[in-house]
């Protein structure tokens, strides 16, 4: 049996009492939300808390409110499979439960909070193992070790950032609310995540996310493309998501997001520029053309390295794929999204 | 950063409602559903496969919800509904899904079997005609490395034709193949 390391578990009822605890115990402590993040990296002992304080008797972390006129907001402890079988969400935010619905397996779906998935752990070859295996190369710069094995002269730790809702979050602008000790911010998602291994997310230790906020929904359309081994378990090792708006026929806004290749959804900033104020219409080869020649520019920022599933030079050569395909996704008259296990 | 405390190793005393049974157990906190499940409650029909959420081997029903239970800390579910294996027949009767999974060879080595019969009775509460797709879908967290799933799925298609009462006999090709 795989078992978990010796805890002190904390059940507080309110996210205040949470981040009063994690507070008191400092890096000691770790919040679980749905446990499918952290219990794994327990197990493999990549993270070792002494307490642990869950948020399932938090009733403020729950809940759904707003409209789509003016914007959502979304509890942090709303399960995945909650989003997915939401009829409001589906009809109104497609994009994004589409990404929420190719998150892992059913099951994990079930367990596994919003909460959680924006703050998933990155993800490396050389640091998603069992302790034995990994003390066996000395460990890794991420947990342990000095050296980073997938580029051993490099300062920094290229763990990878592998949640399927943060790309296209990121790039429909939604946001969260942050509780800390001395009260609430508000923060983009867009200035939430850092392009590092180990310190991939801007918030103090303490801070709780309590709840996601979705943008009004006035006229832009939003996809989400993922590559993976499986059509289901596996996490991206590329997630592509992209946010247009249009006036007429004309790209009014634009934003692109790669994930699954580098530390943290990657803007494909010079796709963006190339397509400003461009034409494009659906199912037309000379707007086809102007998608792909833009969507070439998100090569070179695209980091794919050789520590998820699958080639790293193709993953690389995958980007400006998928992110043509998620710009032609979103635009006027593209069929709506409709894989089975893809 | 505070000095590392020494986390609290007594055992606390639980009561589970398993099966319809209460049972009462003295575990360990940071222990799993699986764990209690399997060494404390001796229901072993959960097995435990990856035990890091790759497999859905350890797939129980709580509160008719299918989770892990290798990712479920025993804590959390006290006082929840939950169903393993061993609950699904009735009265000494089959449920109609562990019938047809015997019956069409759904389960080989059996390792899986478990998980997969919860997982799809989860799956025809909700929806008792589902398409192929859909029950590709449910039962996409599971994982069979002996029957290559055709099976499985006709078992499920059979069994919620059982239970919608329509005539369900396997055709000759679910039986003997092509």
């Amino acid at each position: 049996m795989l078992r978990l390391p010796k805890f002190s578990y904390h059940r507080p009822a309110s996210g205040a009492e949470a981040v009063r605890i994690v507070a008191a115990h400092g890096g000691e402590a770790r919040y679980v939300a749905g446990g499918t993040d952290l219990y794994p990296n327990m197990k493999r002992r990549v993270q070792r808390p002494g307490h642990v304080v869950a948020l399932s008797r938090c009733q403020d972390l729950r809940g759904m409110r707003g409209e789509a006129r003016s914007g959502v907001t979304i509890g942090a402890m709303t399960t995945l499979s909650a989003i997915e079988h939401d009829p409001r969400l589906r009809a109104e935010y497609p994009g994004f439960v589409h990404a929420a619905s190719v998150v892992s397996t059913p099951l994990l779906r079930n367990m596994g909070t919003i909460g959680g998935n924006l703050l998933l752990d990155t993800r490396c070859n050389y640091y998603d193992q069992s302790h034995e295996w990994r003390e066996s190369i000395d460990f890794c710069k991420k947990c342990d070790g000095s050296t980073c094995w997938v580029a051993p002269s490099s300062p920094r730790c290229w763990a990878v950032q592998s949640s399927d809702t943060v790309p296209l979050l990121c790039a429909i602008d939604a946001s969260v609310t942050l509780l800390g000790a001395d009260g609430e911010r508000r923060v983009p998602l867009r200035a939430l995540y850092r392009d590092d291994g180990i310190d991939f997310v801007q918030k103090r230790h303490e801070e709780l996310l309590t709840a996601l906020h979705l943008p009004a929904t006035n006229g832009w359309r939003a996809s989400y493309r993922k590559l993976r081994r499986r059509g289901s378990f596996d996490f991206p090792v590329l997630g592509v998501g992209a946010c247009l708006s249009m006036d007429g026929d004309r790209v009014a806004e634009l934003d692109v997001r790669i994930g699954g290749a580098g530390s943290w959804p990657i803007p494909a900033q010079k796709t963006v520029e190339m397509l400003r104020g461009a034409v494009l219409r659906f199912d037309d080869a000379a707007s086809d053309e102007l998608i792909r020649a833009a969507a070439q520019e998100a090569y070179k920022p695209t980091r794919a390295m050789d520590n998820t599933d699958l080639d790293a030079h193709w993953r690389k050569k995958m980007a400006p794929v998928f992110v043509a395909r998620a710009i032609r996704d979103c635009l006027p008259g593209a069929p709506p999204r409709r894989d089975v296990l893809g | 950063m505070s000095p590392r405390e020494a986390p609290d190793r007594r055992k606390t005393l639980g009561e589970f409602r398993v099966n319809g049974e209460r049972r009462e157990v003295a575990y360990e906190p940071h222990r799993t559903l699986l764990e209690v499940l399997r060494e404390d409650l001796d229901l072993t029909g959960t097995k435990h496969g990856c035990e890091l959420g790759e497999c859905g081997a350890c797939t129980v029903l709580v509160d008719g919800v299918p989770v892990l239970s290798c990712l479920t800390l025993a804590q959390e579910v006290e006082g929840c509904a939950i169903e393993t294996i061993e609950g699904m027949a009735d009265k000494g009767e089959l449920h109609p899904l562990q019938d047809f999974f015997a019956e069409l060879g759904a389960s080989q080595c059996g390792y899986c079997s478990s998980g997969f019969m919860l997982a799809s009775k989860a799956l025809l509460a909700q929806n008792p005609s589902p398409s192929r797709d859909e029950i590709r879908v449910a039962l996409s967290g599971n994982l069979c490395r002996c029957t290559g799933y055709v099976k499985i799925y006709e078992a499920v298609e059979l069994a919620a034709k059982k239970l919608r009462g329509e005539p369900c006999e396997p055709s000759r090709e679910c039986t003997h193949g092509r």
